[in-house]
């Protein structure tokens, strides 16, 4: 059987949640007159506490400078901040090194990375790629473009109607002696936590490597890479109370000494002649031309930050307001909730409203101030499977009360009061 | 906002004078608005004076997008194509009655891009065609 993560967590303390929201000032913001925003949007982008702001403002305020090779105090401060930032995100998903974090744009690099890299010096024509039906198109097309250029193989792991991942279709896929076995750890649109370790192992026994998009596990639970036992793991800052424009590849540093450099440039090279290069060593091969240093010092803060409350904390509380979320919208005639039960999901409800286009619903929800998002979510081939063109998604963070998710109850009535 | 949802808006949603498919036709077009996924569908049949003499939508999507699809096709039926060629953002608009930011403009005029797509027997239903 497969092993839930919330089985795991144990005595969680409960968060200060009203302490936690007064470090966010855009949740004072009234969106619309009189009301204040109700953000139920953080699976798209979380909100920034003055901790991550201020260590970003900080740095350029007081040490901006370009990083490495400088040697005058900023240069040294700019590069002892960034490489600092390494450090904390490495200790935060366990990494053996922070060599083998490597700082990217976001997850969607991080996955093209491995695509342009490690797939094109390892995968030839007919090779098995696995993926799954619940993926990001940022775990789609990376690979849907390989297969068009070289010929890979591309097959699915199936989303059973409750929204968790069929094994016994997965272990018939592993006879097929894959490659690589690449999948979300929690689905963006059902919240489905799928679980790794089990799907990594069973790759790893059928010869092949992994990729997990962490995109939307990393934000919200307590994210182990070595107990994983990935090979490469996926994610974003600006889903972590970080900024936007960061994101990290981790690889073990054996597939990442052997892979060839991503994108030539400064920084990536250990020398450079006219008519040649030899590549960096670890992490920096993979990091050409100037990067996000405020950024990335800003991710480093928001690791601390998360750090703080605690990761186990933060999935109990997002837990309980997603168990409570799902109860209140079951409630409502017409709307239909996607994704597994609450024991085996995330912060995330994706639903519909019968006879009202999700569109019109956050429309409508907007007026009252409660932000929640609607479409496919990058999910298309998702959306597809379970018949339906969009969903409206409302999603649960750090700040997110009960109150919020009771205003999110009352804006759906008036929606259906509306269309009628 | 109100506006927004004004009455008639919901009352072409719900109950379209237009919704259908036209066999035979003379042209047919269909795209997707890739933020959301909403569908559109329009077949025209056109006289030989070059007039529109009959036309439907099919697809499937928002209240705005699908109310200013069944507007549009009311409001094609019996014009000439070169004046049908002619209509804008500005024409959509005054159909709706309302004003749209920016995200829920492309939703109203995705049914005027897939008219013009078509008439113009282009593979596309581009931006530029509402301009």
């Amino acid at each position: 059987m497969p092993v839930y993560f919330f089985t795991l967590l144990l005595n969680p303390m409960p968060l200060n949640v009203e302490q936690i929201r007064k470090d966010f000032p855009i949740l004072e913001r009234e969106t619309q007159r009189g009301k204040r925003i109700i953000y139920l949007d953080s699976t798209a982008t979380s909100q920034k506490p003055v901790q991550v702001i201020e260590a970003m403002n900080n740095y350029y305020r007081r040490s901006n400078a370009n990083i490495h090779r400088g040697v005058h105090t900023l240069a040294e401060e700019a590069t002892a901040m960034y490489e600092g930032a390494r450090e904390k995100i490495a200790k935060f998903i366990n990494a053996a090194t922070s060599r083998e974090i490597i700082y990217t744009r976001n997850t969607t690099e991080s996955i093209n990375l491995v695509a342009y890299s490690w797939a094109r010096a390892n995968l030839k024509a007919g090779d098995l790629v696995i993926l799954t039906e619940m993926e990001h198109h940022s775990n789609l097309v990376p690979w849907q473009m390989l297969q068009a250029e070289r010929g890979i193989q591309l097959e699915f792991i199936s989303v059973l109607e409750d929204g968790l991942l069929d094994l016994d279709d997965y272990a018939a896929l592993l006879d097929r002696n894959p490659k690589l076995v690449s999948f979300t750890h929690m689905s963006n649109v059902l919240g489905t936590i799928n679980p790794a370790t089990d799907i990594i192992r069973m790759a790893h026994d059928a010869g092949a490597i992994t990729l997990v998009d962490g995109a939307q596990s990393v934000p919200h639970l307590s994210v182990d890479v070595r107990a994983l036992n990935a090979d490469f793991y996926a994610f974003s800052a600006h889903k972590m109370c970080g900024p936007t424009g960061i994101g990290i590849l981790y690889g073990k540093s054996a597939l990442l000494e052997a892979m060839p450099p991503f994108l030539g440039g400064g920084d990536m090279i250990k020398e450079v002649k006219l008519r040649s290069f030899r590549p960096n060593t670890l992490p920096h091969k993979f990091e050409a031309g100037t990067p996000a240093i405020a950024e990335a010092i800003g991710f480093g803060a928001a690791v601390d930050y998360l750090s703080n409350l605690g990761m186990d904390n933060i999935a109990a509380h997002e837990h309980e307001i997603t168990a409570y979320a799902l109860e209140r919208l079951e409630e409502i005639p017409g709307v239909k909730i996607f994704g597994p039960a609450a024991d085996k999901k995330g912060g995330v409800a994706a639903f519909t409203l019968e006879g009202v286009h999700p569109h019109d619903v956050a429309q409508i929800l907007d007026q009252d101030g409660v932000a929640v998002r609607a479409g496919h979510h990058c999910a298309q081939p998702l959306h597809e499977k379970f018949g339906i063109p969009a969903t409206s998604r409302a999603s649960f963070y750090i700040y997110t009360t009960k109150e919020e998710v009771d205003m999110l109850v009352n804006g759906i009535y008036k929606v259906k009061e509306m269309f009628g | 906002m109100d506006d927004l949802y004004r009455e008639v808006i919901i009352e072409h949603y719900k109950n379209p004078a237009y919704r259908g498919k036209l066999d035979p036709h003379d042209i047919s077009f269909a795209d997707n608005n890739p933020l959301c996924g909403d569908h559109i569908q329009i077949d025209l049949r056109v006289g030989a004076d070059g007039v529109v003499t009959d036309a439907r939508f099919d697809g499937h999507g928002c209240a705005i997008s699908q109310a200013s699809a069944d507007l549009l096709i009311e409001s094609i039926i019996g014009k000439p194509l070169e004046d049908v060629k002619k209509l804008n953002k500005a024409s959509v608009l005054e159909l709706l009655g309302i004003d749209l930011g920016p995200v829920r403009l492309k939703c109203a005029l995705l049914s005027l891009k897939v008219l013009k797509a078509g008439i113009y027997g282009l593979g596309e239903a581009g931006d530029e065609l509402v301009e």
